[in-house]
């Protein structure tokens, strides 16, 4: 525990005496980057917020939206690395179980779990592959216990997570509007502490995930507890439908110091609480343990003193802890007690604000260092290239690690996980299509497209289902922040995406901001996350397999773009060359499109065209449907480039040939770029290059590959 | 005709098999708390799916102690149609009101996919409007799913035609690929794939027909009492 001088500064100036050792412990977990935000805050401002769907309130620490008919859908994202990197069981459970209470805080039921996970290289690294397992199982073994379904998500390894793990988790909520908690309190009104009780786990852990990961610090991990979570669930929504609460916050990062504080700084009240009367797992525990243990599946609720039988009759049922800890007071002060003794007492904003930082940033010197082009050119043959790529961990199926997860809990699963964005459906008859993609590779060469790239690919993937973007959520994860250069990439990151989402009129409702992701091997990638929340009107456009003599279709062009690709990366190990960049109005012109197309019925199946380029988006229809392709090329471009580049604002669509004429018309009519590549028909995936065959793969091949490389890794390792 | 669906602590199918119970085929459906009483006059009864007692020490252990068990024992032994699915299914194995254990699955993990089942015994509260051998496809999700019972009593269970379903392909190591069996009456049945996740059209794209049949077969049983 230290301060920066410009926070004793700050200290001294509005304190005017010695900090007690309570104090000093919740100022340490409440202003560390975990909590405070303190490098980020300034700049997270940039971002657009607000839009016609979007309910704010305040102290949520979920995004509202509101999806007509008196229902609303949450969501919210967060990451649990520094946790998953040293015990990648329950640093993965228990980030499962922190964002789920962030949707439960907003007075909405969790509906839907997403996780982005990546690792080192699994194919050539042990310790990877023991991370990557266990990590899957904590999330499997969480939400599988409390029947929240994980519908969606991705996985990438990289060497640069070597001896590292990002586990990134959203949660989707969805409720009726009516019953949203709308955050308040009254004098008098009680503080209690609901749930889990309080442990020695997870001491410091905000402070832990605020500097490199060097130590194995087990303490500082949290142990995690389905059952509990899910009665917790259970009672907070029984309590809600009884109006039995004011205000809630879920104890998360920093523990009660951080609970405590931002609850009375966001409804500008004081409260006062008694350690002593915090239910304990350890009843040695000190007083100042207390205050920052970040002990898991605990929520902070705010009642009048009259519904305080009725949350104790209700707890009782499901057989939870209710500690009265506190009340609230008129004067704007967090007080913390231990019987008659003060142990804190500091005013709320004070703990909740900490000083922020205008950290310097400079161009990183390795960017004008990358090679644009590989040494020597490629010598492989091509259809040797597409089965190594099929089999690639990155981009073979991920159906060993979705399988584990039970997706279709909650009945809501209309399209499950393997395809381009999952779908659920609401109780108004709409759907909601969700995804999340990030791209390290990309944002590596070009921090600033790169993470562009990712907000639209995820936009791209809802479109795929038939749905318009209504919201996005942002999780930027980056190496220390108080180095320039990484500076430099978090601020490029932030301001592509302030870009694209301000001229897609996208408003970001939810986020997070992960510094110091680096272990003595050096930083992280930037690796920006974007989740896309999507409404669909009517019926999703579900994913049908293409039958023999139709036609591939593709919207959007393909560039000279192989700078970051898989192509570049896991063929030729070669890091460098131009990443893809998203031009504003073509994405905008082809998402219309092709949600003008879904729409009038003329698609049978809409495919995102991102990693391994096109060759792979149409091998993945070619073993969807078990039915080779007869595909022609016409571009100036190389075989290599035309098959493997991954540029971004391009769709394959699967149509009828009797459509033919009527969605050429209406691309042309919109201005849009697109090429009919050729027809679906025999066991072959057959590419030609201005009518010269380039490649050839028979679809079972590509389908074995495909299908099983991902399990083979894991079970042969 | 009023059915129960009885709600432990953890269970997380109760609300998915109410809808489809209320919502889908109009019956009467009603949560029971695993400490309150059935009513005697309850037509049916179903233990749905989920992570009773978060799956501690064993899958379904901790709830076959729940003081509604007595009721269900009850209702049983009247002849009262009795359905577990999965985590309900396990309940009723460990509650002694079926034969049989449930063991973790061969791969050792949980899981989650579509499967085919195949009726083995059409004559059940459950199975009645389906027919011998029909196909059902259908999704698992557990990860103690495998069902055991000695030679024995699988010898036994065949003679009395006590399997209900079993999965077309080896799924999870099960004896004779045994998805589902009933008590000797026939009454109580337990499975362990989830109809409720496969009798609406919307969340099933393959056929949702034959397990709505499964809810059928209980309308036309309850309803024929009434």
């Amino acid at each position: 525990m230290s301060f920066q001088e410009h926070e004793k500064l700050h200290i001294e100036k509005n304190v005017k005496r010695e900090l007690t050792s309570t104090e000093l412990q919740i100022l340490a977990a409440e202003w560390s980057e975990h909590c405070s935000y303190k490098s980020s805050k300034m700049h997270l401002r940039m971002l657009p917020t607000t839009g016609p769907n979007v309910i704010v309130e305040k102290g949520y620490d979920s995004g509202v939206l509101d999806v007509g008919d008196g229902y609303v859908v949450t969501v919210h994202i967060e990451s649990h690395n520094h946790p998953s990197a040293v015990e990648p069981f329950g640093g993965a459970a228990t980030g499962v179980g922190g964002v789920i209470r962030d949707i439960l805080s907003a007075g909405t039921r969790p509906i839907a779990l997403f996780d982005g996970l990546r690792f080192g290289d699994i194919e050539n690294d042990a310790h990877a592959r023991w991370l990557f397992k266990n990590a899957v199982s904590g999330i499997a073994d969480y939400g599988n216990c409390l029947g929240i379904p994980t519908i969606g998500g991705e996985v990438e390894f990289d060497t640069c997570y070597t001896n590292y793990a990002l586990v990134d988790v959203a949660a989707v909520g969805f409720g009726k509007k009516s019953k949203l908690i709308k955050n308040h309190a009254n004098i008098d009104d009680l503080v209690l502490l609901i749930g889990g009780s309080t442990g020695r786990d997870g001491v410091g852990g905000s402070q832990f995930a605020s500097d490199a990961l060097e130590g194995e610090d087990r303490s500082a991990v949290q142990i995690p507890d389905p059952f509990i979570e899910k009665l917790i669930i259970e009672a907070i929504l029984e309590c809600r439908d009884e109006n039995c609460i004011n205000a809630m916050k879920d104890l998360g990062g920093g523990g009660l110091s951080c609970a405590i504080s931002e609850t009375a700084e966001s409804l500008g009240i004081g409260i006062e609480l008694d350690v002593k009367n915090v239910h304990l797992r350890e009843s040695d525990l000190s007083p100042d343990e207390i205050m920052i243990s970040e002990s898991q599946e605990r929520m902070l609720v705010i009642s009048s003193p009259d519904n305080l039988s009725k949350i104790e009759k209700i707890c009782d049922k499901f057989r939870i802890q209710c500690s009265v800890i506190g009340k609230v007071k008129e004067d704007k002060m967090m007080h913390v007690k231990n019987g008659n003794d003060t142990l804190a007492l500091l005013p709320a904003d004070f703990v909740a604000r900490g000083p922020l930082i205008d950290r310097p940033k400079s161009k990183p010197e390795y960017l004008s260092q990358l090679p644009s082009s590989p040494p020597s050119e490629n010598q492989l043959p091509l259809s040797e290239i597409l089965l190594k790529l099929l089999s690639s961990p990155n981009i073979a199926s991920k159906h060993w690690v979705f399988r584990q997860y039970d997706h279709e809990v909650g009945i809501r699963t209309v399209i499950k996980p393997g395809f381009d964005s999952s779908v659920l459906r609401l109780d108004n008859g709409k759907s909601l299509s969700v995804k999340i993609d990030g791209n390290p590779k990309h944002c590596y060469i070009d921090p600033r497209e790169g993470a562009i790239g990712c907000f639209e690919e995820a936009c791209r993937n809802v479109v795929c289902t038939g749905a318009t973007p209504m919201g996005m959520v942002d999780h930027l994860q980056f190496g220390n922040p108080e180095d320039p250069e990484i500076f430099w990439t978090f601020m490029e990151s932030i301001e592509g995406i302030t870009d694209f989402a301000k001229f897609l009129n996208v408003p970001c409702v939810g986020g997070k901001v992960s510094f110091y992701n680096e272990t003595s091997n050096g930083p992280i990638k930037p690796t920006p996350l974007i989740g896309v929340l999507g409404l669909i009107e009517n019926s999703p456009l579900l994913p049908t397999t293409p039958s023999n003599n139709d036609v591939i279709l593709l919207v959007g062009e393909t560039k000279d773009e192989l700078g970051g690709s898989e192509y570049y990366e896991y063929i030729h190990n070669f890091i460098g060359g131009i990443a893809p960049k998203v031009d504003f109005s073509e994405s905008q012109k082809n998402m219309k499109s092709v949600l003008s197309l879904i729409s009038k019925n003329l698609v049978k199946c809409a495919h995102d065209c991102s990693k391994g380029g096109l060759a792979i988006a149409i091998s993945e229809l070619c073993v969807f449907g078990k039915l080779g392709c007869d595909v022609n090329l016409t571009s100036s471009l190389s075989s290599e480039k035309m098959l493997f580049s991954e540029s971004h604002s391009r769709y394959l669509l699967v149509v009828d040939k009797n459509n033919l004429d009527e969605i050429k018309s209406l691309l042309s009519e919109n201005d849009c770029t697109f090429s009919e590549l050729g027809i679906f028909s025999g066991d072959q995936i057959s590419f030609k290059s201005n009518s010269e065959p380039i490649l050839e793969l028979r679809v079972d091949k590509a389908e074995n590959n495909y299908l099983n490389s991902l399990g083979k890794i894991i079970q042969n390792g | 005709m009023k059915v129960g669906v009885i709600v432990f602590p953890g269970s997380n199918c109760d609300r998915d098999m109410h809808h489809v119970l209320t919502d889908v085929f109009n019956l009467d459906a009603e949560f029971y708390w695993h400490e309150k009483n059935l009513p005697s006059d309850i037509d049916a009864v179903v233990l749905p799916g989920g992570f009773s007692y978060g799956d501690r020490l064993r899958a379904g252990v901790i709830a076959a102690h729940s003081p509604i068990i007595s009721d269900v024992k009850k209702l049983s032994e009247k002849g009262i149609p009795i359905l577990g699915v999965c985590n309900g299914f396990q309940i009723l194995v460990e509650s002694g009101l079926l034969p049989g254990v449930l063991l973790k699955n061969e791969s050792l993990n949980f899981m989650c996919e579509w499967t085919n089942l195949i009726v083995n015994n059409n004559k059940t509260p459950f199975t009645n409007k389906l027919e011998l051998n029909q196909k059902i496809p259908i999704p698992i999700a557990n990860g103690e799913g495998r069902y055991f019972v000695d030679d024995e009593t699988l010898s036994q269970l065949k003679k009395n035609n006590q399997i209900v379903f079993s999965y077309e392909n080896k799924v999870n190591g099960s004896v004779s690929q045994i998805a589902g069996v009933c008590n000797s009456d026939g009454n109580v049945v337990g499975m362990m794939p989830h109809p409720e996740r496969a009798a609406e059209k919307a969340i099933n794209q393959i056929d949702h027909k034959p397990s709505s049949l499964i809810f059928e077969s209980l309308v036309e049983t309850v309803g024929m009492k009434n």
